[in-house]
């Protein structure tokens, strides 16, 4: 099996899903001729024509208010949001329009449509380039956010994405492109090329939309994260000792809330982890949820390490980043609990 | 030194009190403007931005090049639609005030405009309308019974409860769900004549804004896209003069017109007479053929009043002189086509009396009908279980869980 990076993965998705269907269209910023400012689209102009894949304005608004249009018309638009921190013009549009469509007129018409955007930091890109705006989607009833970690579920999601009914927004760490970053910035990244999950079939599959991973299995304690974090865990875990178990949501909405009840069921210990933001993140809902299903099994106070409630600095990119020193400590609180 | 910085508000002629001012709406004779070939450019038809297009002259008789080509049959069923209208935004408006529903809004003054326009279309088309183009589902024939099920919310509202009254949708009538975030959708009517346009299909697709919601950035994002890509689809600009208490200069600034606007972005732009059945129609007609023969998008200014008060929740007489609808310069659009008719013999102010009781009769029956279905406050509802429904394709389960909560 070939092994893909993460961008050679999402292209590949979109690759065979224009393949199969003609009604994909793929369109944003720079996606057409160029292939996109990360190359997530390179060549597919090329294979499929300027109708099938083609540049846009800058106008996250028109980007996402035309393929809503194209949507209700018949159409499965694909399209980039160029960085996620670039959708607060399109906010109006996947919120009041894209995530409400089908109920406000009770399914008489439908929104199939994906929003690719790149997200996280760890790129030196600054505030404008460095944002995970996720739970500003998961607050949204009618859109569902899906954010892969590696190059085999972010192909396999987002073929599933292009083919649901629903509007999806797909957000893609940036720093994970092209290799598991684990947070250790002094160090080399390993290539996707060496790694596991880099292996990723040319042809169709699936990877079911609102089902969890768990990355590694452990007894101690249970880490509920999502995209660029899993690598931290992995690696806090290992450097640690404490026996984490490591779960990849992969689904924000739906959520695996089976999967993180039988986890913290069973090591009693929960820790919540995202780069975005602490203060409303997704990690509140997260808690929230552990205490509510799994607060008889609780041994210690549910912890959380997420971005600090600062905008996304620049220079001090590195004391802003929760990397495994941030995980590492609050593994170790939570074990410490008696 | 100069003098300190000005700080310029805008403010209409008159206000509560004063005498209605129009002076500021330059009308032209009846048939002055210039009707182009489809095929023109842009720059050539500069001028037709800043004029207005007219047919009914104060005659009562249909003059100049855009005189369009409808029979006495096609004008007596349009003026029967927008007296259908009229009829069913009276029925309405009595009922929210007796507490059948929440909220309303009327189209009084502008009937021409949606009414008009829909006969101009064909079958398949999509409208992206807003708020006050009810018009465009009556023109069509989609049924009172349904419209009315909608504004009361009943156990037969199309819409199941979900949506504020007159929030209409009909797939199958080329009426978009209508959205209360103004201007949203003007770029996705540019979307789905994209669709249709990479598809390969004749169908073409019609937006529709009100004049204060020109201002929204969503509205420079639908004429960059319809010109970038020559998108099959005609824009609409309805100025009916108020968005709110707010009059239209807010949304004009001191630039001329809304259609105007089409011109940075080379998109032929034209301005109607809102109030002119037959005008409208004939502008209608020539926008859409561009857009069917690949010649690009149209903007379309209708210049119109807004006669009755913005929704059931507003009261006019707070922000403009009590008279002035009656100084509004371009008339009232069911007395000028009714005008016309009888001038050229196919109509009489006894068979208007007369058409006028039938099409009461007719909604009123259709309300006894709807109202057997239930109102916002009494008999059938819709069920709670629909609040859950349609959020997504299949409820995940997070929504089964709160559905198990609710009881059902």
């Amino acid at each position: 099996m070939a092994r893909m990076t993460m961008i050679e993965a999402i292209r590949s998705a979109m690759d065979v899903s224009m393949e199969r269907d003609p009604n994909v269209v793929v369109f944003g910023e720079d996606v057409g001729f160029f292939g996109g400012v990360f190359r997530c689209t390179a060549g597919l102009q090329k294979k499929y024509g300027a109708s099938r894949c083609f540049d846009a304005p800058i106008s996250e608004c028109g980007i996402v208010g035309a393929a809503i249009g194209m949507a209700a018309y018949g159409l499965r638009p694909c399209i980039e949001i160029q960085f996620a921190d670039y959708m607060y013009p399109a906010y109006d549009q996947i919120v009041s329009e894209a995530a409400r469509l089908r109920h406000r007129s009770a399914g008489d018409f439908t929104c199939p449509m994906v929003i690719r955007m790149p997200t996280g930091g760890g790129i030196f890109g600054g505030e404008t380039h460095s944002q995970s705006p996720e739970a500003l989607f998961t607050h949204v009833a009618g859109l569902m956010t899906v954010v892969p970690s590696n190059p085999y579920d972010a192909k396999g999601l987002l073929i599933s994405a292009i083919e649901s009914p629903d509007p999806i927004i797909f957000l893609e760490p940036k720093r994970l492109y092209n290799g598991p970053f684990d947070g250790h910035h002094d160090r080399p990244v390993t290539a996707w090329s060496k790694h596991e999950l880099g292996e990723t079939p040319e042809g169709h599959y699936t990877i079911p939309l609102g089902k969890a991973a768990i990355r590694r299995e452990g007894q101690a304690v249970t880490v509920i994260t999502y995209g660029s974090m899993v690598y931290a865990a992995l690696a806090a875990a290992e450097e640690t000792g404490v026996d984490a178990e490591v779960i990849d949501l992969r689904t924000l909405v739906p959520l695996d809330l089976e999967a993180i009840v039988a986890s913290v069921s069973k090591t009693g210990r929960c820790l919540v982890l995202h780069e975005a933001t602490l203060t409303s993140g997704f990690g509140a809902e997260l808690a929230a949820v552990v205490q509510e299903h799994c607060f008889y099994h609780l041994e210690a106070p549910i912890l959380r390490v997420a971005g600090w409630d600062t905008p996304y600095p620049h220079a001090q990119e590195w004391a802003y980043y929760p990397g495994p020193a941030r995980v590492g400590a609050a593994l170790r609180e939570l074990t410490e609990v008696a | 030194m100069s003098e300190p910085l000005r700080f310029h508000v805008p403010e209409p002629l008159s206000r509560p009190g004063g005498k209605p001012d129009f002076s500021g709406v330059v009308i032209p004779e009846a048939g002055s403007v210039d009707r182009p070939p489809v095929e023109v450019d842009s720059t050539e038809i500069r001028d037709l931005a800043f004029s207005i297009i007219r047919v009914l002259d104060r005659d009562g008789q249909a003059v100049g090049p855009w005189a369009p080509d409808l029979s006495n049959e096609d004008l007596v069923r349009g003026l029967r639609h927008m007296m259908t209208l009229r009829a069913f935004d009276a029925r309405m408006m009595m009922a929210q005030r007796q507490g059948k529903t929440s909220f309303y809004m009327q189209h009084t003054g502008e009937e021409a405009v949606a009414c008009a326009f829909r006969v101009a279309l064909s079958p398949g088309d999509m409208n992206f309308p807003t708020y006050r183009q009810a018009g465009l589902l009556i023109a069509d024939g989609y049924p009172l019974v349904d419209m009315m099920c909608q504004i009361f919310s009943n156990e037969r509202d199309p819409l199941k409860g979900r949506q504020l009254p007159i929030m209409y949708s009909s797939k199958a009538h080329g009426f978009f769900s209508i959205s209360g975030n103004l201007t949203t959708q003007f770029v996705q009517a540019v979307g789905w004549a994209m669709g249709s346009a990479i598809k390969g299909d004749d169908k073409i697709a019609v937006g529709w804004v009100g004049d204060g919601a020109t201002a929204e950035s969503d509205f420079h994002a639908a004429l960059v896209f319809a010109s970038t890509y020559k998108a099959p689809v005609v824009l609409n600009v309805v100025n009916n003069q108020w968005a709110i208490s707010t009059f239209q200069g807010i949304a004009a600034g001191g630039s001329g017109t809304f259609a105007a606007r089409g011109l940075g972005f080379g998109i032929p732009a034209l301005r109607v007479d809102g109030n002119d059945y037959l005008a409208v129609y004939s502008v209608a007609k020539w926008a859409i053929e561009r857009a069917r023969r690949n010649l690009g998008p149209t903007l379309v200014e209708y210049v119109t009043y807004r006669a009755g008060a913005h929704s059931t929740s507003d009261d006019p007489s707070a922000y403009r002189p009590k008279a002035e609808s009656e100084g509004w310069p371009l008339g009232d659009p069911v007395a000028r086509l009714k005008d016309h008719l009888i001038a050229i013999g196919a109509w009489s102010a006894e068979r208007h009396a007369q058409a006028e009781t039938e099409i009461m009769a007719e909604v009123v029956a259709a309300q006894k009908e709807a109202e057997q279905h239930g109102t916002l406050h009494a008999g059938g509802r819709p069920s709670v279980r629909d609040i859950f429904e349609d959020v997504y394709a299949e409820p995940p389960p997070h929504l089964r869980r709160q559905r198990q909560q609710i009881g059902i």
